[in-house]
C-alpha cells in the first residue's frame, strides 16, 4: 500500500474520532454516551501496542509470559468495587484531578510530594509514550513496505504524530477545570477500544479459518516445535514465581497507572459504572487473550526459519497472503491502541505538569495578579503546550533512544518505575499512620533500586555493551541480593517495592506525621463517614476574611461564579451572607473550587498566601476529628428521629383525618336515622292531631285515608327500626352464617315467589338466564334469599311498568356470579358506589317515598361481604346491572 | 298529606313540589306566600334552595320555613342564618305550625 493512502486512511481516521468526540460533547445526556459501557471500554485504554502487537511477540518467544499483563488486572478488578468506589469519592470531594494530586494530598498536600510523583510519572510514561509512537511508525513503514527514514522531517510518521498531538492538546483542553468530565475524548477512546478488539478478532478468525484449519490444525502443527511443550507449560516452580510477580506487577499498574486513573477515577461519571465495569474489563481482556494464541503460533509457523520481528505477526500474516484490507484493520486496531494510550497519557500528564510543577513552581505569583480571562487562558495554554511538549518529547525519545528495545521491556519497566507510587497509594485509603516522610523516603529508595536495577542496564544491553570499571564492581557486591530463579524485572520488582514499602512503614511508625496529614489521613480512610458534610472534617484554625479569598476565587472563577459558588455554600451550611470571617469549612470549600483548575497544592498555597492559620497540634486534630465523628453520628441519629417523628406526625395525620371523615359519615348517618324516623313519626302525628280534632267535617274516606297512613307509617317506622338493628348486627358480626351446600337455582325461585304478585301488578317482565355448569355452591340459603329480595326489590322500585328484569346465574373460576338487570333509569356515575351506603335513597329520595327502609342494598353489600365475595353496580345500554361474585366455597375463617 | 288537608281547609293553595329543583320550577310562574322547605332532599337540598330563593328579588315578601328532622341547635342557627324565616323541627303540631304562620302576616 502506498504511504500516500496509507496516511489518508489515518486523516480519515481521525476525522472519525474527531467527529465522535465532538458529537459526544454535544449530546452529553443521550443514553449512547451517558452509560457503564462506555466508562468500561473506556478503561481498555490499558491495551496498548504492547498488547496489541507486543503480548503476540512474546507470546511466540516466551510463550505463557503474555499472560500475566491480562490476568493481573482480571484477578484485582473485581476489588475495585470497594477500593476504587472509595477513590471515586475521595476525588470527587476533594476535587481530585491525577493522580498524583490524590497521593499528595492525603500526605498533608504537599507542594514536593506531589512534583516529585509528576516527575515519576513523568520519567515512567515518556518513554512509554515513545514505545506508542515507535509502533505507530514501525507499522505504518511495514504496512506501506518502505524503510524508516532518520530524517525527522520527511519521515511519514512525523506527520502522524503531530497530527495526534494536535488532536490531543484541542480535545484535552476544553475545560480549564481538570478535574470536569471529558466526555468527547472518552467516547472516542472507547470507539477505539471497540474497534481494536473488533480487528484483532477479525484478524483471529482470518488466522484460524482461512489460514489454517481451524485452531486445532493450528495447535497440531504447532506442537511440531521442539520448544512449544517448553513455552506453554510453567515449568516448575521458578518460572511460576516469575510468572506471579510478572501478575502482581500488572495488577498494581492497573490500579496506579496515570491513565487509568484518569480513566477509572477522574472520567468515572456515576459510582454505579463501577459495578459494571468489574465485569465488563476483564471480558474484555479474556477475549483479547484468546486470539493471540493462535496468532502468534500461526506465525511461526507461516515464517519459521524466516528473519521477521514476531511482535508484527499481526500485520505480517494479512500482507503474507496479499490481504490488504485486514493488514490496513490491524494497522487501525493498532493505530488505535497507540492513540488512546498517547491521548490519555498527555493529558493526565499535562495535568500533573501544569497543576504540580509549572503552576506552584513559578507562576502562581503571575496568577494572583491577573483576571479570570486571562488566567483561564494562561491554565488552558500551559496544558496545551504541555500535551504537544510531552508527544514531541516522546517522539524524540523513541527516535534517539528506544528503537532497539522491544515493546515488552520498556512497557514492563515502566510498570515497575510506576509501581513503586504503590505503598503510597494503597497506604492513603487503608493506613491512618502512613506519614509524608515515611511516603517519599519509600518512594525514593524504590525509585532508587529501579535505577541501578533495571533502567541502567537496560540502556547498556539495548547497546550491547558490557559493564565495566566501577560500574562492574558495584553490580558485582550487589550480586549478593540477586535471586537466582527470579528474571531480572521480577527481582527488582521485588526488592524496590521490599524496600519501599519497609521504609514508609518504619518512618511511619517511628515519626509523627503532622496535623494536616493526619486530618487527610481520616478523612481518606473514613470516607464513608465524610461523604456528606467534608468540608465539616477539614480542620483549621486561624485568621481570615471571607473578602480576602472572594477575591482570590474570582481571579480564577470570574465574578458570577465566585458569587454563584458562595450562594450555595451558605445555603448548604446555613450562614449568614454577610459574614466577614472565613471558618475551616469555608477555606476547604474555597481550596476545593481552586484545585480543579490548579491543583490541590497550588490551591493551598493561594489560599494560605491570604489567611493567618495558627498551629494545632496533632493531639488537638484528633480530638477535633473524634468530636466530628461524634457529631455526624449525633447528626445521623437525630436526622434518623426526625424522619421518624415527621412519619409519625403523618400517621397522626392521617388518622386525624379518617377520624373527621368518620366522624362526618356519622354525623350524616344520625341525620339520616333522624330523618328516616321522625318523617313517619310527624306523618302519624299530624294525622293523629287532624283526627284527634274529631272535625265532623272531614268526610269518611279521608278519615280512613289518614288511619291507613298512621299503619303504612307505623309499619314502615318498625321495618326501619329492625333494619337499622339488623345491619348493626351484621355490621358487628353478631349474625352467625348457616354455610351449607344449596342448589342456586332453588334458592332464587324461593327467593322469587313471594314477589311475583308485584311483579305480575306493574307488569314487569322478568326472566332468568342460566349458564351454570353445576348448580351446587356454599351460602347461607336465608342470607342468600334475602340479597335476591332486596336486589330484586330495588329493581322493581325503580323499573316502569312494563319493563324488564332479567336474572343471569353463571360460574366462572370457581366462582358464583349473579347478575340482575332491569331497564330502570340509570344511576348518576359518580352515585355507583354510594348506593350501597346507608341510606343513600334517603338523600335522593322523592317525596312520594318508595317503600322500603333505605338499608337495604347496605344489608346486601353486608351480606355478600360475609360470603367474601364483592357486589357492584353499573350503569348498562337500557338500564341498571347488578352484579355478585361468591366465592364457590367459602373460605374457613368466615 | 295531612298538611296538605290542614292547609287547605284553612283556606290556603296548596302546591306539592317533590324536590328543590322542582320548587325552582313552580317559582318561575308563581309567588307563593310561604314556602315550606325540607333539607333533606333528593337533586337539590334545602339550603340550596333557600339560597336561590334569596337572590331572586320578586320573592323578598315570600316566607320560608325549614320543615326538618335535623334538630341540631347548630342546624338551626344554621337555617336562620341563611335567612329562613322560621325552622320547625319534625315531628310537628299541624296547629301550631299554621298559627305560627298567620302571626308572620299579622
Amino acid at each position: 500500500m502506498s504511504s500516500f493512502a496509507l496516511f489518508f486512511v489515518v486523516l480519515f481516521y481521525l476525522a472519525l474520532l474527531f467527529l465522535v468526540a465532538h458529537l459526544a460533547e454535544k449530546k452529553k445526556s443521550k443514553l449512547w454516551i451517558n452509560n457503564p459501557y462506555i466508562y468500561a471500554l473506556s478503561l481498555a485504554v490499558y491495551c496498548t501496542a504492547w498488547t496489541y502487537y507486543g503480548s503476540i511477540g512474546v507470546a511466540a518467544t516466551s510463550g505463557l509470559n503474555y499472560l500475566p499483563i491480562y490476568i493481573g488486572p482480571i484477578m484485582v478488578i473485581p476489588a475495585w468495587i470497594y477500593i476504587n468506589t472509595r477513590i471515586v469519592r475521595i476525588a470527587r470531594i476533594n476535587k481530585i484531578s491525577s493522580l498524583a494530586d490524590f497521593i499528595s494530598l492525603r500526605y498533608g498536600n504537599s507542594r514536593s510530594f506531589s512534583a516529585i510523583i509528576t516527575i515519576v510519572c513523568l520519567l515512567a510514561i515518556v518513554p512509554y509514550i515513545g514505545l506508542q509512537i515507535k509502533a505507530i511508525s514501525e507499522t505504518f513503514h511495514l504496512v506501506t513496505e518502505t524503510s524508516i527514514s532518520n530524517n525527522i522531517l520527511t519521515d511519514n510518521a512525523t506527520f502522524v504524530v503531530v497530527l495526534i498531538a494536535l488532536f490531543s492538546s484541542y480535545y484535552g483542553t476544553k475545560y480549564v477545570d481538570a478535574s470536569e468530565k471529558r466526555l468527547g475524548i472518552i467516547s472516542a477512546i472507547a470507539l477505539e477500544s471497540f474497534l481494536k478488539l473488533f480487528f484483532i478478532i477479525i484478524l483471529g478468525i482470518f488466522v484460524i479459518y482461512f489460514v489454517f484449519d481451524g485452531f486445532s490444525d493450528i495447535y497440531q502443527k504447532a506442537s511440531q516445535f521442539e520448544d512449544f511443550k517448553e513455552k506453554n507449560t510453567l515449568n516448575g516452580i521458578e518460572d511460576a514465581m516469575n510468572w506471579m510477580v510478572l501478575c502482581m506487577i500488572s495488577a498494581t499498574a492497573i490500579c496506579i497507572l496515570p491513565r487509568q486513573f484518569h480513566t477509572a477515577i477522574v472520567e468515572n461519571r456515576q459510582e454505579k459504572h463501577i459495578k459494571t465495569a468489574i465485569w465488563f474489563f476483564p471480558l474484555y481482556l479474556l477475549i483479547f487473550t484468546v486470539f493471540i494464541f493462535p496468532i502468534a503460533w500461526g506465525g511461526r509457523l507461516i515464517f519459521d526459519g524466516q528473519k521477521v520481528n514476531p511482535e508484527f505477526y499481526s500485520i505480517l500474516i494479512p500482507q503474507h497472503f496479499d490481504n490488504t484490507l485486514i493488514t490496513v484493520f490491524v494497522f487501525l486496531g493498532g493505530l488505535s491502541s497507540c492513540i488512546s494510550m498517547i491521548i490519555i497519557s498527555a493529558i493526565t500528564l499535562s495535568i500533573m505538569l501544569s497543576n504540580n510543577l509549572i503552576i506552584p513552581y513559578g507562576l502562581l505569583g503571575k496568577f494572583k495578579s491577573e483576571n479570570e480571562v486571562q488566567n483561564t487562558r494562561n491554565i488552558t495554554n500551559i496544558r496545551k503546550f504541555s500535551i504537544f511538549a510531552l508527544i514531541i518529547m516522546a517522539f524524540v525519545f523513541y527516535k534517539y533512544f528506544i528503537l532497539r528495545t522491544s515493546l515488552d521491556s520498556v512497557g514492563l519497566i515502566s510498570f515497575v518505575v510506576i509501581a513503586q507510587l504503590a505503598p503510597a497509594f494503597f497506604g492513603a485509603i487503608f493506613w491512618r499512620r502512613g506519614s509524608y516522610k515515611g511516603a517519599v523516603i519509600g518512594l525514593l529508595a524504590g525509585l532508587a533500586v529501579c535505577y541501578f536495577g533495571l533502567i541502567i542496564p537496560q540502556y547498556y544491553f539495548s547497546y550491547n555493551q558490557e559493564f565495566k570499571g566501577v560500574l562492574r564492581e558495584m553490580y558485582d557486591a550487589f550480586g549478593f541480593f540477586s535471586i537466582p530463579y527470579l528474571s531480572r524485572i521480577s527481582q527488582i520488582f521485588f526488592w524496590s517495592l521490599l524496600v519501599n514499602t519497609a521504609l514508609f512503614t518504619i518512618i511511619s511508625v517511628s515519626v509523627k506525621g503532622n496535623y494536616r496529614e493526619r486530618n487527610f489521613a481520616e478523612l481518606y480512610v473514613d470516607i464513608d463517614k465524610y461523604i456528606q458534610n467534608h468540608e465539616n472534617a477539614f480542620i483549621w484554625r486561624g485568621t481570615a476574611y471571607v473578602s480576602d479569598i472572594k477575591n482570590i476565587l474570582e481571579r480564577f472563577l470570574g465574578k458570577n461564579k465566585t458569587e454563584q459558588a458562595l450562594r450555595i455554600f451558605n445555603l448548604k451550611y446555613n450562614i449568614d451572607s454577610q459574614a466577614e470571617t472565613a471558618d475551616s469549612r469555608f477555606i476547604k470549600f474555597s481550596e476545593n473550587l481552586l484545585a480543579g483548575r490548579i491543583g490541590t497544592a497550588s490551591a493551598k498555597i493561594l489560599i494560605e498566601g491570604v489567611t493567618k492559620e495558627d498551629k494545632i497540634s496533632l493531639k488537638e486534630v484528633l480530638n477535633i476529628l473524634e468530636e466530628s465523628k461524634e457529631n455526624i453520628t449525633l447528626n445521623k441519629k437525630l436526622t434518623e428521629q426526625s424522619t421518624e417523628l415527621q412519619k409519625l406526625s403523618d400517621d397522626l395525620r392521617n388518622a386525624n383525618e379518617s377520624l373527621i371523615i368518620k366522624d362526618r359519615q356519622k354525623d350524616d348517618f344520625l341525620d339520616s336515622v333522624a330523618h328516616e324516623l321522625r318523617t313517619p313519626i310527624t306523618a302519624i302525628r299530624s294525622a293523629g292531631e287532624i283526627l284527634a280534632d274529631d272535625d265532623d267535617d272531614i268526610p269518611l274516606e279521608i278519615k280512613k285515608e289518614f288511619l291507613n297512613n298512621i299503619i303504612t307509617e307505623s309499619d314502615r317506622l318498625s321495618e326501619i327500626i329492625n333494619d337499622i338493628l339488623y345491619l348493626d348486627k351484621l355490621e358487628h358480626g353478631e349474625i352467625a352464617l348457616n354455610i351449607k351446600e344449596n342448589n342456586i337455582l332453588e334458592t332464587y325461585k324461593k327467593a322469587v315467589n313471594p314477589l311475583l304478585h308485584l311483579i305480575q301488578q306493574k307488569n314487569i317482565h322478568l326472566s332468568e338466564v342460566n349458564l351454570l355448569n353445576q348448580y351446587i355452591f356454599e351460602y347461607d340459603e336465608a342470607r342468600m334469599i334475602q340479597l335476591f329480595q332486596n336486589i330484586l326489590g330495588n329493581a322493581l322500585k325503580f323499573t316502569d311498568d312494563q319493563g324488564t328484569i332479567q336474572t343471569k346465574l353463571s360460574d366462572k373460576d370457581n366462582e358464583l356470579i349473579i347478575k340482575i338487570f332491569n331497564t330502570g333509569r340509570h344511576i348518576p356515575e359518580e352515585d355507583l358506589e354510594m348506593i350501597f351506603d346507608k341510606f343513600y335513597q334517603s338523600k335522593n329520595q322523592n317525596i312520594i317515598k318508595p317503600t322500603g327502609s333505605g338499608l337495604g342494598l347496605a344489608i346486601s353489600k353486608k351480606i355478600v361481604q360475609a360470603h367474601k365475595g364483592t357486589i357492584k353496580a353499573e350503569n348498562s345500554g337500557l338500564g341498571v346491572t347488578f352484579t355478585i361474585n361468591i366465592p364457590e366455597r367459602i373460605p374457613q375463617d368466615s | 298529606m295531612s298538611l296538605e288537608y290542614s292547609f287547605k281547609k284553612n283556606g290556603y293553595d296548596v302546591y306539592i313540589a317533590r324536590d328543590g329543583t322542582e320548587v325552582l320550577d313552580f317559582l318561575k310562574t308563581m309567588i307563593p306566600d310561604v314556602i315550606l322547605l325540607d333539607i333533606m332532599m333528593p337533586n337539590l337540598d334545602g339550603y340550596s334552595t333557600l339560597e336561590i330563593i334569596k337572590q331572586d328579588e320578586r320573592l323578598k315578601n315570600t316566607k320560608v320555613l325549614f320543615l326538618s328532622a335535623k334538630n341540631n341547635p347548630k342546624d338551626i342557627e344554621k337555617g336562620i342564618e341563611m335567612g329562613a324565616d322560621a325552622y320547625v323541627t319534625k315531628p310537628y303540631s299541624i296547629k301550631k305550625l299554621i298559627q305560627q304562620i298567620e302571626e308572620m302576616f299579622e
